[in-house]
């Protein structure tokens, strides 16, 4: 029974630390830029896979990768939003015709990315084998790369975490994310620093595609169930909420775990149910003000 | 003078329309089988965007439910296609959808902005999920097999579901209930204070539109033969009309139309030429529609008019 238990908790913690981690970089993007970037799972995807591509072709440890593939995705969603999403939200009446638009734009880039990535690496399933020898924790056993992942999960949150409450650029975020107009007026260049929050979070999304990659096999369609998943995380912690993203990361984890634990197909369903009870009963989620 | 040059500009409209009916309506008769088919899916995706348009259009609501709709329809006719004749199976799937509108739009129409637009995400993704947990361990089956229909039937049902919603959509925008929709989208708790049963309002509109998605989803089956909860319950279904009336431009009845056609004859000129690269092409133009053309197709083409009319000297 107890064995069961730990089974149970200790899974749901494994996915729970991926689902935190892509989840933080959806609310950065959301709660900030105020893009609902429907391509954020593929952000991750393209992070899963340069690192299969440098540890299948040039044999770079994985967790090195986290240095390869996450700046390779800040720098691509820094662009997108430079050129892209900077002009739409200027050009746009209104807050709320921007979120729309660039969630819808969003949409296009999904399947710009996910079709490059097709073109380059093809539609098979792929993967590698890294650490996986079994790790036995008070009778439950476990692969240890899912326990790195989320020892690496929890040190990127935390490392996330301080740079926002004590370096100047993330002071300059925190302003941006609470009124955009007065933090230009600040001295805050607002463009830029909307652009580095959407940079932020492709680059979470990134290094959630890294550890992905560790424990899974991946697919260059993978990415919107993620996505899908970040919305659920993202509103459960309350929409824009860093540390409620993060916190929420671990109890949808916890819930399909538990869930799958009894019936395994409904899982997915659980997640929806909870979503929607959720988005009726208290929109702005379980931290929510 | 200036009466008489209104009532003929309307006239000629008119005249136009009925031309374009009339062609419509006899183009199965000379027209090669493909181009029926085409037309067929061009209607599709038409009817599923001004139905959305009708709702979001004027409230700014993004709604991203239109594949909820549009599977309770499929599902509708694959479980009663064998049972009821054609034409009861179209209308009883788009009650379908009308009443799980009416039950959703109860639930969720006080949600607004973004929270809306999630939560009809999620609708979608729910249903679909519940709906293959019960087929996979209740049924024991995973898809269902949908009767066909041949082609020219699904043209003219088509074609006749097109001919209502359009009439529909345009009553709609002329009466009460068009303005006190327009009233909700510019501001929604001053329509509340000037007397407009805001919910009421957003409820029917919303369940209206969900009409019609359910019989076009029902018809639409019959082409499929197999459908699975996964390809009715489709997220693209939902995406596809959102960008479409966004393409066409909202600020005129014709811009989703015009949208939706264009964007259906694309993907399909795409689909056969670029068969690869095909959704990477797609992705690109989304893109580029979304962020250069603000107003849309029907905006850009008002543009250029306006420019091409400031040029004339005026008369008065």
């Amino acid at each position: 029974m107890i064995v069961t238990i730990l089974n149970i908790v200790i899974a749901g913690l494994l996915m729970g630390g991926i689902y935190a981690l892509i989840a933080v970089g959806f609310s950065l993007q959301y709660g900030v830029a105020r893009v609902l970037n429907v391509s954020h799972g593929e952000f991750m995807m393209l992070g899963a896979f340069i690192t299969w591509m440098f540890y299948t072709v040039f044999g770079v440890n994985p967790l090195v990768s986290l240095a390869i593939s996450g700046p390779i995705t800040l720098i691509i969603g820094f662009l997108l939003h430079r050129t892209l999403l900077t002009h739409l939200r200027i050009s746009s009446a209104s807050l709320g015709v921007f979120e729309g638009k660039s969630m819808l734009a969003s949409f296009g880039l999904l399947f710009i990315i996910q079709n490059i990535a097709i073109l380059i690496w093809g539609n098979a399933v792929k993967g590698y084998t890294y650490l996986d020898s079994s790790v036995n924790i008070g009778g439950a056993i476990f692969a240890a790369n899912r326990l790195v992942t989320l020892g690496f999960a929890l040190v990127i949150g935390l490392v996330f975490y301080l740079f926002l409450a004590r370096t100047r650029l993330g002071k300059a975020i925190r302003a941006a994310a609470q009124d955009p107009a007065a933090a230009g007026l600040m001295g805050v260049n607002i463009n830029q620093v909307l652009a580095i929050c959407f940079g932020f979070g492709a680059l979470m999304a990134g290094f959630g595609g890294v550890l992905i990659s560790m424990c899974f096999s991946i697919q260059p369609t993978m990415g919107f169930q993620f996505t899908v998943i970040a919305i659920i995380v993202v509103v459960l912690g309350g929409l824009g909420s860093i540390p409620g993203s993060f916190i929420g990361g671990f109890v949808l984890g916890l819930v399909g775990s538990i869930v799958s634990h009894w019936q395994p197909a409904l899982s997915l369903a659980a997640y929806y149910m909870l979503f929607i009870v959720l988005l009726i009963v208290k929109p702005t989620g379980i931290l929510g003000k | 003078m200036d009466i008489g040059r209104v009532f003929s500009k309307r006239s000629f409209v008119l005249g136009l329309l009925l031309l374009l009916l009339i062609l419509l309506a006899t183009s199965p008769l000379y027209s090669p089988r493909y181009t029926v088919v085409l037309l067929s899916n061009i209607f599709m995706y038409v009817v599923i965007t001004v139905s959305w348009a009708i709702f979001s259009g004027p409230t700014g609501y993004i709604s991203l439910a239109p594949a909820a709709f549009f599977g309770a329809g499929i599902y509708t006719s694959a479980i009663l296609g064998k049972i009821f004749p054609l034409p009861a199976v179209i209308g009883i799937g788009g009650l379908a959808s009308f009443c799980l509108a009416l039950l959703v739009g109860a639930l969720t129409l006080r949600l607004r902005g973004i929270y809306f637009t999630i939560f009809t995400f999620g609708l979608v993704e729910l249903l679909r999920h519940l709906l293959l947990f019960w087929e996979c361990t209740v049924m024991g089956r995973r898809g269902r097999i949908v009767i066909i229909v041949d082609n020219t039937t699904v043209y003219y049902f088509m074609l006749i579901i097109f001919v209502v919603l359009m009439l529909t959509a345009y009553l709609i925008r002329r009466s009460k209930l068009g303005l006190a929709l327009q009233s909700i989208g510019e501001e929604e708790d001053a329509a509340a204070h000037t007397g407009v049963n805001v919910t009421m309002v957003k409820v029917i509109t919303f369940a209206i539109s969900a009409f019609f998605m359910g019989a076009t989803g029902s018809i639409m089956a019959t082409k499929w033969t197999y459908i699975d909860p996964y390809i009715a319950f489709n997220p693209l279904y939902s995406f596809m009309p959102v960008l479409m009336a966004i393409f066409g431009g909202m600020g005129h009845l014709c811009g989703p139309v015009i949208g939706a056609a264009i964007f259906t004859y694309l993907e399909e000129f795409l689909i056969t030429r670029f068969p690869y690269y095909y959704m990477l092409i797609f992705g690109i133009i989304l893109v580029i529609a979304i962020v250069y053309m603000p107003e849309g197709i029907v905006g850009l083409i008002g543009k250029l008019w306006n420019r091409t009319s400031a040029r004339k000297p005026s008369h008065t």
